[in-house]
């Protein structure tokens, strides 16, 4: 509770800001404060990814694209109704969705008793591999984990084409 | 200039302890948390604190352009190279119990692999990316 409060409080502050830097290194607060959420969860692969590629390598590489750009925002042209509305109808549909959610935890939920039974039965003698959510991730569905990699490949060869392309024409110039 | 120094040094003494990290992560990821995913980035955040600290060109000699864009292909290659060679053994497409006679063994080298060529990727992106980015101030 205490950590949600704080993360209240830098995504306000994110809002107010308009010196771009300063949100940088408050949306990379944020993550660290997700990350502690996330350890608080039990879901510390998670927390680590979170830690490590939000607030580490994502922040370096803001940082790096507002050294290429200035670092103070440019005062919002129209009026902030329009985005508002749409904020407040999504977030009321979030909200109304999650009210249907079971709670958190819960035993008797269709995947806890199937699927993640299963899961936590058949991983060790099946794939000797202690670390159920490494066995699910490689094994299970590695085909899905293949999928991700391709997806990290794809976007990695996507923005090296879109950089590349500007260097080499700026060097033309 | 003082306090540049001491932010060297510091690196310097960080750099193999985040390095050999990101490995434990790696082989450690069966038994505790982590995986092929975390330690590529813990991987690729230790080049970029390298590259940060003293320059570009000192860290692109460590490890080149070329380099880091081939190593975005030659993980998923690993990936789908360890699914196809289940599927020479015998096996289905990713089914790696028939990689070695045991199958459990067969399972471990398999997640060993798809670990690896997970991590080789993972890396070499996010490197690349800011490759991408920091040289293009120049």
């Amino acid at each position: 509770m205490v950590l949600l409060t704080m993360m209240a409080l830098v995504v306000i502050g994110v809002v107010r800001l308009r010196n771009l830097f300063a949100v940088v290194i408050l949306s990379s607060i944020y993550s660290f404060l997700m990350a502690s959420v996330l350890i608080v969860l039990d879901a510390v692969d998670v927390a680590m990814t979170e830690a490590a590629v939000g607030a580490g390598v994502s922040t370096v590489l803001m940082l790096a694209a507002l050294y290429l750009t200035k670092s103070e925002e440019a005062a919002p042209r129209h009026t902030p109704l329009l985005p508002m509305f749409v904020t407040i109808v999504i977030g009321a549909a979030l909200i109304y969705g999650a009210a249907d959610l079971p709670p958190f935890g819960a035993a008797d939920t269709p995947p806890n008793t199937h699927v993640g039974q299963a899961y936590l039965e058949r991983s060790l003698p099946e794939t000797g591999v202690p670390n159920v959510v490494s066995s699910v991730l490689a094994s299970y569905r590695g085909f899905d984990t293949l999928g991700e990699t391709v997806v990290v490949f794809t976007a990695g060869i996507g923005v090296l084409l879109l950089l590349r392309r500007n260097v080499r024409s700026k060097a033309k110039d | 200039m003082r306090l540049d120094v001491v932010l060297r040094v510091v690196t310097k003494l960080l750099l193999p302890f985040i390095l050999v990290f990101g490995l434990y992560v790696q082989f450690h990821g069966e038994v505790g948390p982590g995986g092929g995913f975390q330690a590529g980035v813990i991987v690729a955040a230790c080049i970029i604190l390298y590259a940060i600290m003293f320059g570009l060109d000192r860290a692109m000699r460590v490890l080149s352009v070329k380099a880091v864009e081939k190593m975005i292909s030659l993980g998923v290659l690993l990936y789908l190279g360890t699914g196809v060679a289940g599927m020479l053994m015998g096996g289905e497409f990713l089914n790696y119990s028939v990689l070695e006679h045991d199958p459990v063994a067969g399972q471990h080298l398999g997640i060993t692999l798809i670990e690896l060529g997970v991590l080789i990727t993972v890396a070499g992106t996010m490197v690349a990316i800011f490759y991408a980015f920091a040289g293009r101030g120049r």
